[in-house]
């Protein structure tokens, strides 16, 4: 029982660090696509934001850990990491100024 | 709010209680990590912001660079599956095991850093300094090496906290919660590297 047990967890990392290299595979096949800049980052980003969950759930236990942990640091840091996009607007007015 | 009571009839508000039920070891380092995500959320989206307004950004990484580059990301997502593999021998005991993989996962990130590092060394020899560069893009230089700059610092830190666990763990002065402790550590480097490789190299190759 405990034998398979373990063996078990290795195949769920193993499977997890198959996955992370695929999306990684497909992150770089994509960057030699012809693209538009933002859709290009908007791709890559989703891809990112997959192998993050895949991290965070897996390698980090945060799936096993309780939902009030998960609750405590996800959507704070989702918060304010909206926040910060609050900056590209005034790239964009520089960029505006620079043309 | 007294009617909210665990099994034993205690009230959850008294004290005492375990909410998060982690060890206060591992609370830290999530609350660490979340200040952390934070620092390099400003940085990534300062080095976006100077390229969304700047009219030519360089792209320096060609052919090679993105090959090394993707080197660099399986050295790290390979540590990390040997990390993973470390905190589970360390669950049940098994210390040579949980030394065997920690040895392994200090390797790739010892290997990601070299190879960070040759890679460093062949834009400075190009002429791309934190200063300036051939392209006349001051802030490319300023912003790439800031980034990767503290990248490379916790990759180095992470190194040497692995190294120290895993000589305590095998010496029997560390419990498998310290092993798990430093392997989330780790693997929010990892996971760092996942945006900063396509964030500052995939959208920066020579077509």
């Amino acid at each position: 029982m405990m034998s398979s047990d373990h063996d078990n967890h290795n195949r769920l990392y193993l499977t997890v660090w198959s996955g992370l290299l695929i999306l990684t595979v497909v992150e770089v096949v994509l960057a030699y696509q012809t693209l538009p800049v933002a859709l290009m980052l908007g791709l890559l980003l989703m891809l990112s934001f997959g192998k993050t969950g895949l991290i965070l759930a897996y390698f980090m236990h945060l799936r096993y850990e309780r939902l009030s942990l998960v609750l405590t640091i996800i959507p704070a840091v989702a918060f304010c990491i909206a926040m910060m996009f609050i900056f590209f607007p005034d790239g964009q007015r520089v960029l505006d100024l620079r043309q | 709010m007294a009617e909210i009571a665990n099994e034993t009839g205690v009230s959850a508000w008294g004290g005492g209680g375990s909410p998060y039920a982690v060890s206060s070891k591992k609370l830290g380092m999530w609350l660490f990590l979340m200040s952390d995500t934070l620092t390099f959320t400003a940085f990534l989206i300062a080095y976006s912001y100077v390229r969304l307004a700047s009219v030519e950004w360089p792209r320096p990484f060609g052919g090679m660079s993105i090959f090394m580059a993707s080197v660099m990301t399986l050295c790290l997502l390979s540590s990390s599956l040997t990390m993973v593999m470390a905190v589970a021998a360390a669950k049940r005991q098994q210390i040579r095991q949980t030394v065997i993989w920690m040895v392994a996962t200090i390797g790739g990130g010892v290997l990601f850093m070299i190879l960070h590092i040759n890679e460093w060394l062949t834009l400075i020899h190009e002429g791309v300094t934190p200063f300036g560069n051939p392209w006349g893009v001051p802030l490319f230089g300023a912003s790439f090496f800031t980034l990767t700059g503290l990248h490379m610092t916790h990759v180095t830190g992470g190194v040497i906290y692995l190294a120290i666990v895993a000589f305590g763990f095998g010496k029997g002065r560390f419990e498998a919660e310290d092993v798990e402790v430093s392997g989330l550590y780790w693997h929010f480097v990892d996971l760092v590297w996942m945006f900063i490789f396509p964030m500052v190299y995939l959208l920066s190759n020579q077509m």
